[in-house]
């Protein structure tokens, strides 16, 4: 609503203020020339989703072809593969997994012995600095069928091996394992410094209430966890897609291909192994837009349920 | 710390529960132990005894020979640069570019951060970052490894936040004394934030050390090779071996001990910092769960 006279001045204003604060900006433009590069130039290569790219003719002499990899996809039996496969591993992790951690936290907060706490917590937190690449490789040692510890035990047992490493029907149960061995110790961290924080006055009052430990347990420890479960909750559905890439692409093989194969597995393997850049950023894109509404989903959710939303 | 009401049941409930746990120790630790005393087992005993914490004779044999020969040396060289230049550069990206976001009276900071929030929602995903990468004739050499996901806008968010919340009166104090933004920021706000580097330091050491992924899409030149791809492709691609034929003769391959001494030097320098990771790492998940 200014008029041009007043705007006149104020701008110059604004140009001396960004002069003046020219060290800020010099100290922003590595970064921002970063986030420009590398996550704004592949945003608008997206569009090759829309093409027949050819890596010779470019993003700008490329043909346009419409929606005619989005159609060709949801048309493919690999569509409703991929969206079955992502959707119960999330399920399992969501179900097997995000309790684990909670469980194992309230059990160290019983543990009144600080050493002894301190300790185990020392080794339970170990295997979230392995890479998936080290984890994986021991799944392999394991669980091999020439030679490995679990199968010599099973076979002394059972009298027979399990081929877990190529059973399509042993591989969601051998992914939510890997992950509850892996991420189950370093989950409890969130869990643990929230517990903490309990105004240890609560449990006195509920000591003179006559409340034995489990009452306590259910009445004031449980509720002390609840907003940061809702929020963790939260964040894993809006993440619901993202599967681990890399632990996925190494314990998936030929043999267990029909139900190890992830959106994200799909596009390297149809993109980069076989070349076809186009419909496999068109698998991706629809991945993200999906990933998009899922956020946006948990946000809105996130303030419904008064959290205050993620951003 | 509240007095306990201890009844039978609870005391009960005490020892399982301290059973339990250890259980869980035990079986998180383990494998560990049985990779570490497998390298240093002769293969035989690796194929008679199905499972062992201490080997019966001790021998180095896997370690010489992956030492004997150049890959294994020369991955733990890419990975060893890789992580240190990496490191240093993301850590150099993340502080100067948090820092200005940190300046609430900065003009088009605003603008910056949304650039940083939306790229944290959407991208352009692996195959259009692939040929960028490729056009950038970035392919087989180590930048790639490094330059396509040098910052962590999480990562980034949060410093900003930290840097936020230092007193203001600092800045204003330094800018008395004449001191440019830079100045500030690299004698008054710098020291500050010794805890949050080390955190951050850590966070992106870790992410390089362990990260295979961007070394299977961008390098075919398996001379530069890290670790951790070495390691993938002995262990999960079946007979791949390592070392040059030549050199294998000097040494008869101690085949399965030596998948097991390459791992373990893949995990050492995980575990040597271990103890300041763990202290680290834990700083930044709370800092992280303050939202900024």
């Amino acid at each position: 609503m200014d008029s041009v006279v007043v705007k006149q001045p104020r701008k110059k204003s604004k140009w001396a203020k960004m002069g003046k604060e020219k060290w800020l900006y010099l100290m922003v433009l590595p970064g921002l020339i970063y986030f420009i590069v590398f996550k704004y130039f592949p945003m608008w290569g997206v569009l090759i989703a829309f093409q027949d790219y050819s890596p010779f003719r470019g993003l700008l002499g490329s043909n346009w072809v419409g929606f005619e990899h989005f159609q060709y996809f949801f048309s493919n039996p690999d569509f409703l593969r991929l969206l079955r496969n992502t959707f119960i591993l999330a399920l399992y992790d969501l179900v097997f997994f995000f309790p684990a951690p909670i469980i194992l936290a309230l059990l160290l907060n019983e543990i009144r012995i600080s050493f002894y706490k301190r300790a185990i917590q020392t080794f339970v937190y170990v295997p979230h600095f392995m890479s998936w690449v080290i984890i994986a490789s021991i799944s392999y040692v394991f669980l091999t069928t020439s030679g490995g510890v679990v199968n010599e035990l099973l076979e002394g047992l059972l009298g027979e091996k399990i081929n877990f490493l190529s059973s399509p029907d042993w591989f969601r149960p051998m992914i939510i394992g890997q992950i509850i061995w892996k991420e189950t110790g370093w989950g409890t961290v969130i869990f643990l410094a929230a517990l903490a924080s309990v105004d240890q006055e609560q449990y006195e009052a509920a000591i003179v209430d006559g409340a034995g430990r489990f009452r306590r347990l259910w009445h004031v420890t449980l509720p002390a966890l609840r907003s940061t479960i809702v929020i963790l909750l939260i964040l894993r559905l809006g993440n619901f897609l993202d599967t681990g890439f890399q632990q996925i692409y190494l314990m998936s093989n030929s043999l267990n291909r029909s139900v190890a194969d992830v959106f994200d597995t799909y596009v390297y393997f149809v993109g980069i192994t076989e070349g076809a850049f186009s419909y496999s950023t068109a698998v991706g894109l629809f991945k993200s837009v999906v990933g998009i509404v899922l956020i946006v989903g948990a946000d809105r959710l996130a303030k419904k349920l008064g959290q205050g939303g993620l951003f | 710390m509240h007095k306990m009401h201890n009844t039978t049941a609870g005391r009960i409930f005490d020892f399982f529960n301290h059973i339990f746990l250890l259980l869980v120790a035990i079986i998180t630790v383990v494998p560990f132990l049985y990779i570490v005393a497998g390298s240093f087992a002769s293969e035989t005993e690796l194929a008679t005894r199905s499972f062992f914490i201490f080997p019966k004779e001790i021998t180095t044999d896997a370690y010489r020979y992956i030492f004997s020969t150049n890959s294994v040396i020369r991955s733990l060289g890419v990975s060893i640069l890789v992580t240190i230049v990496g490191t240093i550069i993301s850590m150099i990206l993340t502080l100067t570019m948090a820092y200005p976001l940190s300046r609430r009276t900065m003009i088009g900071r605003n603008v910056i951060l949304n650039l940083v929030l939306f790229s944290m929602l959407f991208s352009g995903g692996m195959i259009p970052t692939f040929i960028l990468v490729r056009s950038l004739g970035l392919l087989d050499s180590i930048w790639a490894l490094i330059l396509p996901l040098a910052i962590n806008p999480f990562n980034l968010i949060i410093v900003k936040t930290f840097f936020q919340e230092l007193p203001k009166e600092l800045e204003d104090a330094s800018k008395i004394d004449g001191c440019t933004e830079f100045q500030t920021f690299w004698r008054v706000m710098l020291p500050l934030s010794k805890p949050v580097i080390a955190t951050f330091t850590l966070f992106y050491a870790v992410y390089y050390w362990n990260d295979f992924f961007q070394a299977l899409l961008y390098l075919k030149d398996t001379t530069k090779w890290p670790i951790q791809l070495l390691l993938q492709q002995l262990v999960m691609v079946a007979n791949v071996g390592i070392g040059d034929i030549a050199e294998a003769s000097l040494y008869e391959p101690p085949e399965e001990s030596v998948k097991l001494a390459v791992i373990v030097v893949a995990t050492v320098p995980i575990l040597l910092f271990y103890p300041f990771l763990q202290k680290h790492f834990a700083k930044g998940v709370m800092l992280g769960s303050v939202k900024g």
